[in-house]
């Protein structure tokens, strides 16, 4: 469960009092609440889940991940 | 699409399989929770291309599934009612209830939307004063904080027509409840990612010491999971059981602080029913009583509606993951997606669905 | 039927009113025309349930077909119903190598709809045959009392001629066929999504209708050809299942081959939407011999409406009837009939 994906947050607004933002997910674009991340700006990366953004996306984290198993590759035996 | 396509390389997917296969040595049983995990994998084949040792076993992470008759009930009973417009997530309108389903109601004259956000449904609200919208609030935690929200907004504005059908569950309840249960298998877990994107994974912490399991939040991409599960079987050859984070780029321990305040602050912990598992304590989130007015089971008059399961279904077993999907003999035969007898058929989601639709039959 | 031996109150088995989901293409579908229609209907040309029916008369062989246009919004990017129906039809046709000939169009009109709306569909539709080359030499005109329809519904049927020495039906598709395809998927189904209310997002996707008769003209001069469909409802997946059931061959495909655009990924990702089963209104699948599927290929991507064709996968022999589809990752994955319309999901 949970569908959440990673979008860029394109542009900051308000609408009735909340914090809005477009976020751009890969080639469309859709409105989120960001409420819940509040210092989030313009470039970084959400997940957004339900119209609301939860999380920030870690680019050195995601970094990181892909490197270990990269690294992890090298050391695993091609079959 | 950046943090997804990475995730989904052949050659690490291929690899990181290498890597499990030399790893292991003995028999493992690992549960993913997550529904969304679940679907992941059997839409990959990922089960199907780990070695015989590590067997994969479904759990009840599919809030549509597990979402209790009697909720479903209510929600049909709303959704029947002229002067209401009910509102819910795509995912719930094939559930079958007691008698019928969303979909069923919306060919008979019900006014039944499907929504992306409870903020559509505020939208919906707004527009349709004379009518009371209700939305089917269900999920687990990481849903909570946008359903908190569409109520903790909707009582700023005054809007007096909007209310919400709570039937949320939580995580860690449910695993408890799994360890707890007499002939359980499972020796490791794979967190639900995106619920500990919300909440964390402190409360995980005393789990895996008290039951000396290893849990790995993980993600929902084939190298997501694949690392997740390698993570798991290191820590079980080794003997070791503490939480560990695959998901490093969308999870941190403490989850998101602002969401779970606010969840805090407009729900409380209350007794869950789980569909086909029962009552499990603590398990679920109801509205605070300051938020009455927005509580579509106070709302509105639910009594009298009378519930019965159809008695071959064994979603129950199956979301406890005691049973596979082709362990039960109407898997297929008399229950397939088109004729469901339980909500594991019908959610796409449901290990049975899953198992159906990407073709494992007997 | 299904074997119910307990006194279960789950309904399900025996639908006693029509649903959304018996028109999506999916399972339901399938059914509905199993179970209705087929058997009151029944004759041999019919019973092939191709796009269309080739009638033979005298010497030539007609093709004719018939399809119905209930799409709201009526208006997307990229089109409107009008030019839908137009294409649709046209399309039909064209699947079984005819050339169109001529189009008819009814509309049944719901009291109120407005007049300006009208006007701007009846000139895409002109528009749209001007274009294809296909006169609308026929009609009809009803208009019903508010309420009794969604604004318009259009119903088109056309009639072609099928060249002689063109054998093209999904029942002729056999093991060691290659399965060509002529560009993305999915866009049209997304394009629609778009204007959703509820599910609404923005961004560069526009449906792909387009009239394919053209295209289909150039890949039989290259080669020989077999089956063709347009993957319309219940998208590319109900497609090879249909070819694979109708011709009881197995189908195996490539995930990673079948191009979706970016954009048009990132909204199925969102809304949680598989691309396999999402509608397409300017595409083909061709089974195509072999040997002549490199020639075709080539003819198919010399044409604008087929730039993008890719090979995607063959027929072959073992599994009949089933689908199997590599995915990203070297699993395999069986694709089936979706049950009724895909919903957008959140868990």
């Amino acid at each position: 469960m949970c569908l959440a994906i990673p979008g860029k947050v394109a542009e900051l607004y308000e609408a009735g009092g909340v914090s809005m933002a477009r976020v751009d997910f890969g080639g469309i674009a859709r409105e989120a609440c960001m409420v819940y991340l509040p210092d989030a700006r313009p470039g970084e990366y959400v997940l957004v889940h339900a119209g609301f953004a939860i999380t920030r996306l870690d680019e050195e984290e995601a970094r990181r991940t892909l490197a270990d198993l990269e690294a992890l590759a090298e050391l695993a035996p091609e079959e | 699409m950046k943090y997804v396509d990475e995730f989904r390389n052949r050659t690490l997917a291929r690899k990181l399989l290498a890597e499990i296969r030399r790893t292991v040595t003995r028999p493992w049983v690992i549960m993913e929770v997550c529904g969304g995990q679940t679907h992941s994998i059997v839409k990959y084949g990922i089960d199907q291309l780990l070695p015989p040792e590590v067997e994969l076993v479904h759990g009840p992470g599919c809030p549509v599934c597990v979402t209790a008759l009697e909720s479903i009930d209510r929600a049909h009973s709303l959704a029947r009612r002229p002067g209401v417009i009910f509102c819910s997530f795509g995912d719930m309108l094939r559930v079958p209830g007691s008698d019928g389903d969303l979909f069923r109601i919306k060919a008979q004259g019900g006014d039944v939307r499907v929504v992306y956000s409870p903020l559509d449904c505020l939208k919906v609200a707004r527009a349709n004063p004379a009518k009371q919208v209700v939305f089917f609030a269900i999920g687990f935690e990481t849903t909570a904080p946008a359903n908190a929200m569409s109520v903790w907004q909707a009582r700023a504005e005054g809007l007096a027509n909007y209310s919400i059908l709570v039937s949320h569950v939580t995580v860690p309840p449910a695993m408890t409840a799994i360890l707890e249960s007499p002939g359980n298998r499972v020796r490791a877990f794979l967190g639900a990612g995106h619920v500990c994107a919300v909440m964390g994974w402190e409360e995980y912490e005393p789990l895996a010491a008290r039951y000396r399991v290893p849990i790995v939040v993980t993600g929902f991409e084939p190298a997501d999971l694949l690392e997740g599960i390698l993570m798991a079987v290191r820590q079980l050859e080794s003997g070791r059981s503490v939480v560990e984070n695959q998901y490093g780029r969308a999870v941190l321990r403490e989850g998101n602080p602002d969401a779970r305040r606010m969840i805090a602050r407009v729900f409380e912990p209350c007794d869950r029913a789980w569909r086909g598992i029962g009552v499990i304590p603590g398990s679920g989130y109801q509205l605070r009583e300051e938020f009455a007015a927005f509580d579509a089971a106070r709302v509105f008059d639910l009594a009298g509606i009378i519930s019965h399961e159809p008695e071959a279904c064994i979603s129950g077993l199956v979301l406890q993951g005691a049973r596979r999907p082709l362990d039960c003999p109407a898997f297929g035969t008399s229950c397939t997606p088109e004729t469901p007898l339980g909500a594991t058929m019908v959610s796409a989601e449901g290990a049975c669905a899953a198992y159906y639709n990407y073709g494992r039959r007997r | 039927m299904t074997d119910f031996t307990l006194s279960c109150p789950l309904p399900i088995t025996e639908r006693k009113t029509v649903v959304l989901g018996h028109g999506s293409g999916g399972k339901l579908s399938a059914r509905l025309i199993r179970e209705v229609f087929l058997p009151a209907f029944d004759n041999p040309l019919l019973n092939r349930l191709d796009d269309q029916a080739v009638l033979q008369a005298g010497a030539a062989r007609i093709a004719f077909t018939t399809d119905s246009f209930v799409v709201t919004p009526l208006f997307f990017p990229g089109g409107d119903i009008g030019k839908l129906a137009v294409h649709g039809t046209v399309n039909d046709l064209a699947m079984s190598g005819a050339a169109p000939l001529a189009l008819s169009a009814a509309f049944i009109l719901e009291e109120g709809f407005p007049m300006e709306e009208l006007a701007r569909i009846v000139a895409s539709m002109a528009e749209a045959a001007r274009a294809a080359g296909v006169p609308i030499v026929t009609g009809d005109t009803k208009v019903v009392p508010r309420g009794a329809a969604d604004g318009i519904f259009i119903t088109t049927s056309g009639v072609g001629l099928v060249p002689a020495g063109v054998n093209i039906s999904a029942s002729l598709a056999r093991p060691g066929d290659k399965i060509l395809l002529s560009g993305s998927i999915a866009d049209h189904g997304m394009a629609v999504m778009s204007k959703r209310e509820g599910l609404e997002f923005e961004g560069d996707i526009q449906s792909d209708t387009a009239a394919l008769h053209r295209l289909v003209a150039e890949m039989v001069a290259a080669g020989e050809i077999h089956a063709l469909r347009d993957p319309t409802r219940g998208g590319l997946g109900a497609t090879l299942v249909e070819i694979a059931t109708t011709a009881a061959i197995g189908v195996e495909a490539e995930s990673a081959a079948i191009p979706v655009r970016e954009p048009v990924r990132a909204a199925c990702e969102l809304l949680g939407l598989d691309p396999l089963f999402v509608a397409n209104e300017g595409k083909l699948a061709a089974f195509v011999a072999p040997e002549s599927a490199a020639r075709i290929l080539e003819a198919m991507r010399a044409n604008p409406l087929g730039r993008d064709a890719v090979l995607i996968g063959e027929a072959v022999e073992s599994h009949p009837g089933m689908v199997l589809l590599k995915t990203e990752i070297g699993g395999t994955r069986v694709v089936d009939l979706p049950f009724g319309e895909q919903l957008p999901r959140i868990c």
